[in-house]
């Protein structure tokens, strides 16, 4: 089963996204900001990352475009958890590779869903 | 898969807590002229990250009041808006009323729909210039208006992604795996675009698609599987058998390849099963509302558990020791005891130190005060906070926050001038107060200073004999002048304000801080500003004490109150009739405390002076010499409330179990002090 990189300052969505994805046999890795994930991406290789946008330190849109200059991140499906209001945000998260976006709120169901969508 | 969201509540609201904190502190500290953009930028995240949350776990309440919060932040990070002092108190009221809304989801109470109303309004009149009511924070339909069009037979699609679509983690694949899960797939290839094979790169895509989707299909549910790659790819979606047929792609040598279905094996679980609802299920669980959790820095849990891997190690090294025991292993047996000795008092240390907070959880509260009690009295006082790192055990802590306010509110109440005042006192206009927090030995000392006019000391006389607390030809020392207002039923100002003077005077201020441990002591001077400092002892629950022997008795005296002790001799001793016994110390003329007389103890040893050990001990200020049989060993005592127990006892401030099972009990020297006066 997959290993995923989950990044979010908030700890009550960090560990909402978490527990979804343990509970469907993934495996989780969490991370707090963006230093702390590229940290963790460099350590060993994920499956999936699945990022906020907005965090201290870097935030999700720069861990993303440094994600993709690692060899090792070329092509791995990169998700966002954005809100409505940030359609800009979209934008600038695909110009940095984002695979997709997940628009919150959202539930469990549909985190799953797209995870698996994008897993296969 | 359903997933029960209360779970996460507690942590949602001990971050949005903390977040309201952060937000209050920066918008504080925005400084109109010159704003931070990162100082907007973390209250915006702030906000953000509560919206978010609030969202997913279902308050909504709290959302969409964040939302136009978040709004009008956000045009301030962009500059769209200018940073105002309306707005910063718009938004400090906001911070209020969004605390207000979390605590009441927290303990199940409805929230106060008509207070939230009126922040919200005074935000979009803030965000909008106009009445809120026009303006209904309705969220706008998404992009798609015509997404609800049904078609009876199915869709054509041209699909042809850009070369480095893939770059982004999308994989054309798994978009034909969707279309394929919604109805039948007929995929036909082009490869037209593919270069030749040394020109190839392998991580672009050249590939295109002819695809046409049989079923009955909302063309929204098409929509969204190209949702992500709009940009990277060029897209045309037609109603099956609709005459134009002029967008599809360049029709050429194509090869053919139907690949039905065939990604459904690869995933068969992508249905478009119903969502479980998730709802917030306030209603059932209870509330952890009397749990009281601590945020501790992960550096302070790792110390931790080196120390009990050590101790591991030293147990397993003892118990080699053991197992057969002779006595040339006695050294290792003795090497091994003295480790045990030294890492089970490192685990205590560090075990303490996790119950240590930065006194920054109380002085935090402080600004806001300042900043809204100031406003209200036309005062300008600047705050200034040092020491906020300074560690206190967690619940010195907890008890500090209430006396400290009121004395804060007294310095700007009482203490701080108007400003028209100070300067015809040849004093700055703003006034300055200062909290400052240190270590000094085994305390903590927190000093809440104000420049102002300082105590009047014939006008608290006057007071004290007004109210009958003293007599007319009662003489005070300063110190005592100002501990007048410490006494019951004592208040200077002229009438009470809701500002301080609450009914709760100073008085209880200093039962608080006493029942803690401490002690309260003002130094003032008049029209130059006013100090009150409090000193507490660091921990409530450990301290180090020096054990003495009092005939069969054990005493412990904490071990920072003691300043040295000696043999005396006869000469001395001075002795006044009627008010007991001083000696002389380097110039000094200190009382002495007989211990078996003021504890009465029958059993003891020595009874004249030159036979036993007097202990020159300092109680706040205040030094005299305890006259006991012995010094024992000193040791770290784990302290037990003897009122808790038994009851308050005057010159002793709890009891201790001793390593032989018997009860000591500790010293309180100040108290000693005052008892031996009387």
């Amino acid at each position: 089963m997959a290993t995923i990189l989950a990044v979010d300052d908030s700890a009550s969505m960090r560990q909402m996204v978490s527990f979804t994805l343990k509970g469907a046999g993934y495996t989780v890795v969490e991370a707090v900001d963006g230093v702390d994930a590229l940290n963790k991406a460099k350590l060993q290789k994920f499956d999936c990352v699945v990022t906020d946008v907005n965090m201290p330190n870097k935030d999700g849109i720069t861990l993303i475009r440094d994600l993709r200059a690692l060899p090792n991140y070329k092509f791995i499906p990169m998700l966002m958890l954005t809100t409505e209001s940030g359609m800009d945000k979209k934008q600038a998260g695909k110009a940095a590779g984002a695979t997709g976006w997940i628009v919150k709120p959202f539930n469990p169901d549909q985190l799953l869903k797209t995870i698996k969508k994008v897993l296969g | 898969m359903s997933i029960d969201m209360a779970q996460f509540h507690q942590v949602f609201f001990e971050e949005s807590f903390e977040g309201l904190d952060i937000m209050e502190t920066g918008l504080l500290n925005l400084d109109m002229g010159d704003v931070d953009d990162e100082d907007i930028n973390t209250i915006f995240r702030a906000a953000h990250s509560i919206k978010g949350g609030s969202g997913t776990f279902g308050f909504t309440a709290v959302s969409d009041f964040t939302h136009v919060m978040e709004t009008l932040l956000d045009e301030m990070r962009d500059g769209r808006r200018q940073v105002t002092q309306v707005a910063v108190d718009v938004l400090l009221g906001s911070v209020d009323c969004l605390k207000e809304m979390l605590t009441a989801i927290q303990d199940e109470q409805e929230i106060d729909v008509e207070s939230v109303n009126k922040y919200q309004q005074a935000l979009e009149v803030e965000l909008n210039g106009t009445d809120a009511s026009s303006t209904e924070n309705t969220v706008e339909p998404s992009d798609e208006q015509t997404s609800q069009q049904v078609n009876a037979k199915g869709w054509m699609v041209a699909f042809s992604p850009h070369a480095d679509m893939l770059k982004t983690g999308n994989d054309p694949v798994r978009m034909l795996r969707e279309l394929s899960s919604l109805g039948e797939l007929t995929t036909t290839v082009d490869f037209q675009g593919v270069p030749d094979f040394y020109e190839l790169d392998p991580e672009e895509c050249h590939l295109s698609w002819s695809l046409e989707l049989v079923g009955d299909i909302v063309i929204s549910d098409v929509n969204e599987i190209f949702d992500w790659v709009e940009d990277e790819c060029d897209l045309a979606i037609q109603p099956l058998g609709s005459p134009t047929e002029e967008q599809a792609p360049p029709s050429s040598p194509v090869a053919e390849a139907t690949i039905e279905k065939a990604a459904e094996v690869a995933n068969p679980s992508v249905e478009n099963k119903k969502t479980t609802k998730v709802k917030a299920e306030t209603s059932k669980k209870p509330a952890a509302k009397g749990s009281s959790s601590i945020r501790v820095d992960t550096s302070k849990i790792d110390t931790l558990i080196n120390m009990v891997g050590e101790l591991v190690i030293t147990q397993s090294m003892l118990s080699l020791v053991g197992e057969h025991f002779e006595m040339n292993k006695l050294d290792q047996l003795k090497s091994g005891l003295s480790q045990l000795e030294r890492h089970t008092r490192e685990l205590q240390e560090s075990v303490m130190n996790i119950r240590m907070l930065p006194i920054s959880f109380v002085f935090s509260r402080f600004p806001r005060l300042v900043h809204d009690l100031s406003s209200k009295l036309d005062k300008k006082i600047e705050l200034v906070l040092v020491g906020e790192h300074t560690e206190v055990d967690k619940t010195v802590v907890e008890l500090l926050s209430d006396p400290l306010v009121h004395l804060v509110r007294n310095s700007l109440d009482h203490g701080v001038e108007m400003p028209a005042d100070r300067v015809a006192a040849g004093k700055p206009e703003t006034g300055t107060i200062t909290l400052e927090a240190y270590h000094r030995g085994g305390n903590i000392v927190i000093e809440v200073k104000d420049d102002g006019k300082g105590l009047n000391k014939e006008m608290l006389r006057a007071k004290a004999i007004e109210k009958g607390l003293i007599g007319e030809e009662t003489i005070l020392t300063d110190k005592q002048t100002y501990e007048l207002i410490f006494m019951a039923g004592f208040s200077t100002a002229a009438e009470l304000s809701d500002i301080s003077g609450r009914g709760v005077g100073m008085d209880v201020v200093r039962r608080n801080i006493q029942s803690l441990g401490g002690n309260i002591e003002i130094i003032s001077e008049l029209g130059v500003g006013t100090t009150i400092a409090i000193h507490l002892p660091l921990t409530l629950a450990i301290m180090d004490g020096q054990s003495i022997a009092v005939g069969d008795e054990r005493f412990i005296v904490p071990l920072g109150a003691i300043i040295e002790s000696i043999n005396i001799k006869e000469s001395m001793v001075n002795r006044v009739a009627g008010r007991g016994e001083t000696f002389r110390l380097r110039d000094e003329y200190l009382p002495i405390i007989r211990m078996h007389e003021i504890f009465g103890v029958k059993t003891v040893q020595a009874t004249k002076l030159t036979e036993g050990l007097v202990v020159v001990v300092d109680g706040q200020g205040m030094r005299c010499g305890l006259f006991v049989d012995d010094l024992l060993g000193q040791q770290q005592v784990v302290i037990k409330s003897l009122e808790a127990n038994y009851r308050k006892v005057e010159g002793v401030s709890g009891a201790t179990i001793l390593g032989d099972g018997s009860v000591a009990l500790i010293l309180d020297i100040p108290g000693l002090v005052r008892l031996s006066n009387q």
